[in-house]
């Protein structure tokens, strides 16, 4: 099947590239998300990868040629030399190791080979999950007698979004569309996080005043002095938020059994919508990350998401999780929190309200907080400073500064 | 003008002078503070393992055991000998020796590192400044960007038996005698008393071990504290359980003790006591009021998984934090903390630490107990091969003790792994590296071992847990 090489959608104040350097040529092979070509504008060089296994078919725009966002550079020609698919990127596998490539030979464990040859199972087809995806005995005892051990066997590549089911006027028939994996995974883990955790809400309502003033005043320079990256909103909510959990490291812990671990770093989750659903991409370490970096990070996110190129390890992990429903015009919500973390702050749609300021009524662009949390660990008192904390770190931002 | 510093290390244990040499390896400008003033008059790194620890006390065990030998059993082997003598200043000035070319090895990978070492207490004050008292009474404040503690641990001291270090003495006493005493007591059957207790025990000491608790080596496997039990028993050791020392007085040159046990009030004279009641992190003057580090309720420095304290850039390691008090695992703390201050994500896996006693038979064992396992109602099953079927051991005249391997009765994963024999340490080791990559009891058994060997042993003892070990009969299940 013949894919469309095309031009990475410009940022907004991009008009158009130019096409910097072809990294493959017509007839060689390539293998998915293997990087074909770079594309420079104003700002960025950004890189075009393959969407999947096969051979660089036609050519149409070559080094040093104008493009336009989104237009098609080339031809992919599908298949070919395509090995095994990847798993869907979406499907959160136990171990890191849950994207083998099927060409490379796996580790098995002298019983586990034994154990795959007996039953006549391909030793390069069971699922690893020892140190760095070694193959277990456990590993094959479990393929050998049919069901996976902890991992689900590869899947091809993730099915597009359910289409939504269109029915004809007059119609009372019920039209079955099976569950995309994304779908089932992340509904299998919020029924997982609702049943394990006692879980619930807190509120508060943060004035935005000052932060969009500071971004009314800066954002031209901002942009100017980071290439590009443009002020938001997050980037604010992500720093006092991990200002906020130093200060309470137990909001950043998690229960493990019977122990409390303490991290001694953010991981920071940005809850991202997709076509495919919602995915929640970590900035890792966001403790040391500036606010620039933050606002590419969660850009870049957002691209992949969209393209559908988020990696798994991208995916795993974090301590903390931002849910922003503002976007879609939401006032007030409560999140789920995403084990095993104990908390997730929900940020909504800033709404002008009439407020009380010193005995007079004053116009202010409000925005409702929520933070919902595992109350087996967090008390009322430790959810409600948390929230109290972020409120007034970003009412003042001078306090982010000042460490008060 | 404060000196700066990317990362400053108090104390230079095992697990201080490691992290120090790991942050400068990293590229890390790093300073390392130290107190402790050795036998030559001068500072001497390396902490209590290196000096009045681990290393001493190994070197005094084999010491006294080659003299064990020589005198018990050299003429097994058709070796005669005139009357086999033992000078005790030699053997300490040995100890003393390994001792000095250890610590000055240390003080040469601190200069090879570019480490700057301070001589004097360190005492972290507040927003991450360490300030060094020198002997002469004079102060310096270093300014860090990290610091990490490594204070470590001293001898828990107990009023009924005051330590003069010349009739009662703690570890460090013990290492030092210049005769064997001819009565030594000693309180406390943990790893350190039955150590000490051994070393003067081969000498020729009389040697009497008072433990309070009722259980012989609680935190071994039972089955090999038993076994343990009878052979240190054996060997002239009388170990008195349930005893509590209440009193101790001096009388002349000997010590009178008092203890209660299931008999009652008794007494015993010694001529030296050794009390090795256990260790106790060492916080004192370490900390500021201000600086924000918080302690435990028992008194160690509170520390998250990745050992970072209440204080952002501010570490601990070693026996001053929870876990056990192990030279290896300060060490790999160190390395931990140093790399993930450099942001790499390092983690350390406390569940594969390995235990060793040096007494002989050598005591070791990594992973759970059969006891811990059955209180969490894992079922398992058991292989134990006894180093009297063992070639080797028996070439070697070393036979004693046997190697056992647990493992989870559905998954056959290898969950512990203990030795009581030759070389425990060592077998127990191959055990580690092997459980980290989550072997299973077969793994172990379709590896070649070499032959003749004492690690054969842990291959028959991995056989074994399935039932089909080769030079042990096999027990039949149920």
């Amino acid at each position: 099947m013949a894919i469309e090489i095309k031009a990475p959608a410009f940022p907004e104040s991009v008009a158009d590239g130019t096409v910097a350097t072809w990294h493959k040529k017509p007839g060689e092979a390539v293998k998915r998300d293997e990087l074909i070509v770079d594309i420079e504008t104003d700002k960025v060089v950004m890189e075009v990868l393959a969407e999947a296994d096969g051979v660089i078919g036609e050519i149409i725009k070559g080094e040093g040629e104008t493009v336009l966002s989104g237009e098609v550079l080339g031809v992919l020609n599908e298949g070919a030399a395509a090995a095994a698919p990847a798993p869907a990127a979406a499907a959160p596998a136990p171990a890191a190791a849950a994207a083998p490539a099927a060409a490379e030979d796996k580790i098995l464990s002298p019983a586990a080979r034994k154990i795959a040859d007996e039953a006549g199972i391909d030793r390069n087809s069971i699922e690893g999950t020892g140190k760095g995806g070694r193959v277990t005995k456990e590993d094959a005892v479990a393929a050998a007698s049919g069901k996976p051990a902890a991992a689900a066997p590869a899947a091809k590549a993730a099915a597009p979004a359910a289409d939504a089911p269109v029915f004809a006027a007059g119609d009372r028939v019920e039209k079955r569309v099976p569950m995309t994996r994304l779908r089932a995974k992340v509904a299998q883990r919020l029924v997982e996080a609702q049943s394990t955790m006692a879980m619930l809400t807190t509120y508060n309502e943060v004035n935005m005043k000052p932060i969009m003033d500071l971004r009314a005043k800066y954002k031209d320079l901002f942009e100017k002095k980071h290439n590009g990256t443009r002020l938001g909103f997050m980037s604010f909510f992500v720093k006092a938020a991990v200002e906020a959990l130093k200060r309470q490291p137990v909001v950043n812990a998690s229960i493990d059994g019977n122990d409390i671990v303490y991290h001694g770093y953010q991981d920071i989750g940005v809850a991202v919508s997709s076509d495919r659903g919602l995915v929640v991409p970590v900035l890792r370490n966001a403790e040391f990350m500036s606010l620039a970096e933050i606002e590419a990070g969660i850009a870049n996110f957002g691209r992949k998401a969209k393209e559908g190129k988020l990696t798994i390890e991208e995916m795993t992990g974090g301590t903390f999780t931002i849910s922003n429903g503002g976007v879609f015009g939401s006032l007030l919500s409560s999140p789920i929190v995403n084990p095993p973390q104990s908390a997730i702050l929900g940020m909504h749609k800033i709404q002008e309200r009439p407020m009380a300021v010193n005995g007079q009524v004053v116009i202010l662009p409000m925005m409702y907080l929520a933070l919902s949390y595992d109350h087996r660990l967090l008390d009322g008192k430790e959810a409600v400073t948390f929230l109290v904390t972020i409120k007034e770190l970003l009412e003042d931002p001078a306090r982010l500064l000042l460490d008060i | 003008m404060s000196q700066k510093f990317d990362v400053v290390v108090i104390g230079a244990g095992p697990g201080g002078y490691v992290a120090a040499i790991r942050a400068a390896q990293l590229g890390m400008k790093t300073a390392l503070i130290e107190k402790y003033i050795g036998k030559e008059g001068k500072l001497a790194l390396g902490g209590t393992c290196l000096n009045v620890g681990c290393i001493p006390s190994k070197a005094l065990l084999d010491s006294s055991y080659k003299f064990h030998e020589a005198h018990e059993s050299f003429k097994l082997h058709g070796i005669s000998t005139g009357e086999v003598k033992m000078d005790v200043p030699t053997m300490v000035a040995r100890k003393d020796q390994i001792v000095k070319n250890l610590t000055g090895g240390v003080a040469a990978l601190m200069k090879a590192n570019g480490i700057t070492v301070f001589e004097g207490h360190g005492k972290l004050l507040a927003g991450k400044q360490v300030e060094v008292s020198k002997a002469d009474g004079s102060s310096e404040v270093l300014a860090a960007e990290n610091v990490i503690l490594a204070s470590g641990s001293k001898p828990v001291e107990i009023p009924p038996a005051p330590v003069d270090q010349k009739i009662i003495v703690d570890s460090t006493g013990a290492l030092d005698f210049q005769s064997v005493p001819g009565t030594l007591g000693v309180i406390g059957a943990g790893v350190i008393g039955l150590e000490l207790g051994s070393v003067w025990a081969r000498l020729g000491a009389k040697v009497t071990v008072l433990e309070a608790m009722d259980k012989f080596l609680a935190a071994a496997d039972e089955q090999v504290a038993k076994e343990a039990q009878k052979i240190l028993t054996k060997q002239g050791l009388d170990i008195r359980l349930g005893a509590r020392v209440t009193g101790t007085e001096i009388k002349g040159e000997q010590v009178v003790v008092t203890f209660s046990d299931a008999s009652g009030e008794q007494q015993l004279t010694f001529d030296k006591l050794i009390v090795a009641v256990g260790r106790r992190p060492v916080t004192t003057d370490l900390l500021a009021a201000d600086s924000g580090v918080t302690l435990d309720e028992r008194g160690f420095i509170f520390v998250d998984d990745f050992c970072a304290t209440s204080v952002p850039g501010v570490y601990a390691i070693g026996d001053v934090v929870r876990g056990a008090m192990l030279a290896h695992k300060a060490s790999e703390e160190g390395v931990m903390v140093a790399e993930r201050i450099a942001g790499h994500k390092t983690q350390m896996n406390y569940d594969l630490i390995p235990s060793v006693i040096y007494t002989h038979p050598e005591i070791a064992w990594v992973g759970k107990t059969e006891q811990a396992l059955k209180a969490e109602g894992v079922e398992v099953n058991v292989g134990v091969a006894p180093f009297a079927a063992s070639g080797r051991a028996m070439a070697a005249n070393d036979t004693a003790g046997f190697v056992k391997v647990i493992a989870d009765a559905k998954t056959d994963r290898v969950l512990g792994v203990h030795v009581i024999g030759p070389s425990a340490a060592e077998l127990v080791q191959q055990g580690a590296i092997a459980m980290e990559f989550g072997t299973s009891a077969e793994d172990l058994g379709m590896m070649v071992f070499a032959h003749p060997t004492l690690s054969e042993s842990l291959h028959e003892a991995a056989l074994a847990v399935n039932g089909h070990a080769i030079h042990v009969a096999n027990r039949k299940k149920r």
